[in-house]
């Protein structure tokens, strides 16, 4: 009898330890996914600076979406949560689509190879947050479902986890693909 | 496509992989005692020729990728002046997930690219001069997804392997037919024993006939199919299949060969080098469907 309460015990030892580490692996998985966000949103806050003083040199009247970029630019810098981070950041792919239309006015400026460097990186930067947020809201899917199940969900209570946000999907993307015949 | 499924894919491709190295180790002994026999070389070449097969796979296994890249020419992309292509390999690696492969740059007109290496981990991308100067930056992506997912699904190694160990048989079936011309070492043998020589010979064209038939056979079943399940897994990676489908339809436009297009590497390429040739043992399926298939796909 005392045997088999002893196996019962190590049995739910063992299974608290590894669903334990199992919970301590997903989180470190969110946060390096949030990382590699985070590394694109700190280079995109670098490029933006630069963007806005190579136009201003040959469109100076666009003042509006240069305010507009510096406001969001500080906005996103100081934001708290993923949610607001995203959103703010999603504002500036839409701020930064329309500079991008509105350059095509200026020929002397789409000439210019600073700028065109420039867009691409940027370009570069926006497609990376992209890439890199679909993998972090699955990885944060796993994490949040994982938490929910039950019995491990007394572990993660135990621990003190809650569940992350998601990173908000940019509305003016090209959503899903659907081919009609 | 599940975890599992790509799973089971990449562990069915390093398993090819495998008996694919047996299998054709196999055929060059085969091969290699037939010379061993009509030369006259005897135990010693017996035993040069078992640590040429040896050596051989190994060269091929671990260098494979250099020696691929090699034949066709390819320097690596400077980072500076190919920033771009550059960025976009950077970008798709990422929404793939795996590490950033070297990239490569070919000197040659027809819009093409290829993917090789033993793993993600030492994998590289190699495109064409025309490619980058036909393609805008959207086709450009699909093409590279495409490639990458060559990588991550394992096929590279399986490819060049192939590529690497047909080679060597086409290669050996060219010395042999050149020295059945010349009449090179066959003259000793002939004076000896007439017959012997005749029924050697016959062997030996026999041989250097079959030899790459079943080469072409195996690859053109090892790639057909891959074609497709790249272009899917490609267009899912980007999350865009229209960028590979009108980059497909650029590169079916033009229908000159390139310059160095071999049987040896055909297989490679995302679109058959030798241009729009319809011919029995094709590598690749035909562009007008690989069109169709993205199109319809929902992602």
């Amino acid at each position: 009898m005392t045997w088999i309460i002893l196996g019962i015990i190590a049995v739910i030892v063992l299974w608290f330890i590894l669903t334990y580490n199992g919970f301590v692996n997903l989180r470190n998985r969110v946060e390096n996914a949030w990382a590699q966000i985070d590394v694109q949103l700190k280079r995109r806050y670098d490029l933006i600076p630069n963007l806005v003083n190579t136009v201003k040199g040959y469109a100076a009247h666009e003042r509006e979406i240069f305010e507009k970029l510096g406001d969001l630019r500080a906005k996103a810098m100081g934001a708290e949560s993923v949610k607001e981070v995203g959103d703010t950041n999603n504002q500036i792919t839409q701020a930064l689509r329309t500079l991008f239309a509105v350059a095509e006015n200026y020929p002397e400026l789409k000439a210019n190879e600073n700028f065109l460097k420039l867009q691409e990186e940027l370009t570069n930067t926006e497609n990376k947050i992209a890439f890199a947020r679909q993998f972090y809201n699955d990885v944060v899917m796993q994490y949040n479902a994982a938490q929910q199940r039950i019995p491990a969900s007394i572990v993660a209570k135990m621990m003190g986890l809650t569940p992350k946000e998601y990173y908000p999907v940019d509305e003016g993307e090209r959503g899903p693909i659907n081919v009609q015949f | 496509m599940t975890k599992r499924t790509l799973y089971e894919l990449q562990a069915g491709n390093v398993r090819k992989t495998y008996l694919f190295i047996v299998l054709f180790s196999l055929i060059l002994f085969a091969v290699g005692y037939f010379f061993v026999w009509y030369f006259n070389w005897g135990i010693t070449g017996i035993i040069f020729l078992a640590i040429f097969i040896v050596l051989y796979n190994w060269i091929a296994y671990e260098q494979s990728d250099k020696i691929a890249l090699a034949s066709v020419g390819a320097v690596p992309a400077d980072p500076e002046k190919f920033y771009v292509l550059h960025n976009i390999v950077e970008e798709v690696a990422l929404a793939a997930g795996v590490p950033k492969p070297k990239v490569y740059i070919m000197n040659e007109p027809q819009p093409n690219a290829f993917a090789t290496g033993k793993d993600p981990k030492h994998a590289s991308i190699c495109v064409t001069t025309g490619l980058l100067q036909m393609m805008n930056r959207e086709e450009l992506q699909g093409v590279i997804a495409h490639e990458m997912s060559h990588i991550r699904n394992r096929d590279i190694l399986l490819m060049t392997v192939v590529a690497i160990v047909a080679g060597l048989i086409i290669l050996l079936r060219d010395v042999f037919l050149r020295s059945m011309w010349w009449g090179i070492g066959g003259e000793r043998r002939r004076d000896k024993n007439d017959n012997l020589g005749i029924i050697l010979l016959l062997i030996g064209l026999i041989l250097s006939i079959i030899a790459p038939i079943v080469v072409l056979i195996i690859r053109s079943a090892i790639s057909r199919q891959r074609e497709y399940l790249a272009d899917a897994t490609g267009a899912y990676i980007v999350r865009d299949p229209y960028g590979l489908a009108s980059a497909l339809e650029k590169i079916g436009n033009y229908t000159r060969p390139m310059r160095t297009a071999s049987s040896a590497t055909a297989h490679m390429f995302i679109s058959n080098p030798f241009g729009k040739v319809e011919y029995l043992f094709a590598t690749h399926p035909p562009i007008e469907e690989r069109i169709k298939r993205l199109k319809s796909l929902t992602i």
